[in-house]
């Protein structure tokens, strides 16, 4: 596995194309002009910046969301509790490509499902995935309703590898409902909190079949993501591009690993 | 179950134990709550939010599904309805007899089957050499399948494909099965859990002459049953879901698997007959909810702990 990585570092140096696949060895060289070609690329700038306002948002909001159900299904009195769970986990387990099919005729504006509900109330819907203003939102809240379960499940055994013990102790001391979440609760979950953002945010940066299917990485380019522009070059044949593409993307997702153990660590 | 296997789960750290606990934490907390009446408040509430939340998560299901029974004209009509007024198969009948859902069916199914297969098999081989073998850079070894499981999947798939049509298997079978036979994820999941295996166990079976397959095949695997649950059904899962890579590979139709069909079809040919794409996707969603709540124990204890899908 370390393999692909290798060839893929190799490969962004080169002008392989895909007419050089059945002679990956007779490329040529071109140095690090992938590299500036990209980062003048302005389809690229905008995939990136995309790509950064899609993980700036979603990360948050899953994670927010996710501890929140996390924190409520872990009341000792929820009735269903497993019938809830199960619900909140169940759009994290299916496809993507499936999911993304559906939410594009429910935010769709000829008989869109939200459109048709916000009609009955008197407002007139906008074109959630048609309109370059609001393409990009609506795969942010696609990808939260459907991440967020994967959050809690995660932070649901955090919670239960919390010391029975330190609740006893703050209910001694008096600790109010609130107390006990900023004073035991999250403090403990800090090694759960870091291993959570790292997951959401490998997994989110690398957001392709969302577009792919919701909107083609329209309109105007308003929905194309990093992940997205690389597999199109990859299309057009263009290899040693889509490696130097891949390969900024595995260092900045590198990159924000490090960065998040840090961050997270450091502050007792 | 054996009190061997409930000795073994019991000491492998959190990676297996997270689900279990899971049922039975909520009344360990229960007594502490329970206590002070004064929660009831804040207890309605949070029922109220759960329950809300819930029902906005179930919607697209729902919708996905009576939708899949109603015509493209009435899923067209304004305001939407919810209940088919005219219910119809007719979606269902042009997927699985005009288009080619039957083979699309089958190719996924045959991907999936053939890739849990390997994984349990391989992965399970490679965990107890791991965990009770001595050879010569089991730390590196170790390290590299750590490592693997950081690198995000979109920087090898071009690398990947290259080597793949090198080969001559673009466009089959086993270049969609053959790269995704073994994973990091696997072996790390299995060599933790044969790691809780008590060493008397297998030293016995050597003294008795049993060979390392022999021991492998007769013992450890027996006693692996919920870690191979967990990992084959989240290798199914993610291998039915998979799209990029067969996608890349599959490049005429007939290799299409299910995801790949349904966003073709859903941006291409069939782009305005949302009616028949309702029912597409329940023909991908299907087997995975119905997999996922018959296994949804050994499903929940292996994302918990790895967060991989």
């Amino acid at each position: 596995m370390a393999g692909p990585i290798l060839v893929s570092f190799v490969t962004s140096f080169t002008d392989m194309r895909v007419t050089d696949i059945r002679s990956p060895f007779g490329v040529g060289f071109v140095g690090i002009d992938n590299y500036l070609d990209v980062f003048a690329d302005p389809t690229f700038r905008t995939a990136a910046r995309n790509t950064a306002i899609y993980v700036l948002f979603s990360v948050p909001l899953t994670i927010g969301i996710g501890l929140l159900v996390a924190l409520g299904l872990n009341e000792g009195t929820v009735r269903l509790r497993n019938v809830l769970r199960l619900g909140y986990f169940l759009p994290y387990v299916t496809s993507v490509v499936a999911i993304a099919v559906v939410w594009r005729i429910i935010l769709g504006t000829d008989a869109g499902l939200v459109n048709g509900m916000l009609d009955r109330f008197g407002f007139d819907g906008p074109g959630w995935l048609t309109d370059s203003r609001y393409a990009l939102w609506s795969i942010i809240l696609m990808t939260t309703w459907r991440g967020l379960g994967l959050q809690m499940i995660i932070f649901l055994a955090g919670l239960q590898a919390i010391p029975v013990q330190f609740y006893e102790a703050a209910a001694v001391d008096g600790a109010t409902r609130w107390q006990r979440f900023r004073y035991v609760t999250l403090p403990s979950l800090r090694p759960t909190l870091l291993f959570s953002t790292v997951v959401a945010s490998i997994g989110l940066l690398q957001f392709f079949e969302e577009p792919y299917v919701m909107t083609q990485g329209g309109p105007r380019d308003s929905t194309l993501s990093v992940a997205f522009h690389a597999f199109n070059q990859f299309s057009f044949g263009n290899y040693g591009y889509t490696a130097a593409i891949s390969y900024v993307l595995f260092v900045v997702i590198a990159g924000l690993t490090l960065l998040q153990f840090r961050i997270l660590r450091e502050r007792p | 179950m054996t009190s061997g296997v409930q000795r073994a789960s019991a000491s492998v750290p959190a990676i297996v134990e997270v689900g279990d606990r899971s049922a039975s934490g909520g009344s360990r907390h229960a007594g502490l709550r329970g206590r002070g009446t004064q929660a009831s408040g804040a207890s309605i509430l949070v029922h109220v939010a759960l329950y809300a939340g819930f029902v906005v998560m179930a919607i697209p299901f729902v919708w996905m599904l009576l939708s899949s029974f109603k015509s493209t004209p009435e899923l067209r009509r304004w305001p939407p309805t919810w209940i088919p007024q005219e219910r119809t198969t007719e979606n269902y009948r042009e997927l699985f007899s005009r288009l080619d859902f039957p083979r699309f069916f089958l190719n996924s199914t045959i991907a999936a089957l053939a890739v849990t297969a390997g994984n349990v098999l391989l992965c399970s081989l490679v965990g107890y050499a791991l965990a009770k073998l001595p050879f010569p850079g089991k730390r590196l070894l170790l390290a590299v399948i750590l490592g693997s499981m950081m690198i995000p999947a979109f920087v090898t798939f071009m690398p990947l494909f290259v080597f793949v049509a090198n080969m001559n298997l673009t466009d089959t079978r086993a270049g969609l099965i053959l790269p995704f036979l073994a994973g990091g994820f696997g072996a790390f999941l299995m060599r933790q859990y044969i790691l809780g295996l008590p060493d008397e166990l297998l030293d016995a079976a050597r003294v008795d002459g049993a060979g390392e397959f022999r021991i492998f095949f007769r013992i450890v695997l027996p006693l692996c049953g919920p870690a191979l649950a967990t990992l084959g059904v989240l290798t199914f899962l993610t291998n039915w879901n998979s799209f990029l890579w067969p996608l890349v590979v599959a490049s005429s139709e007939d290799m299409y698997t299910l995801p790949v069909a349904l966003a073709l079809f859903s941006t291409g040919q069939q782009r305005s007959n949302i009616a028949l794409q309702m029912a597409g996707a329940v023909v991908v969603v299907l087997p995975v909810v119905v997999l996922f709540f018959a296994m949804q124990r050994y499903v929940i204890r292996g994302i918990a702990t790895t967060g991989i899908k």
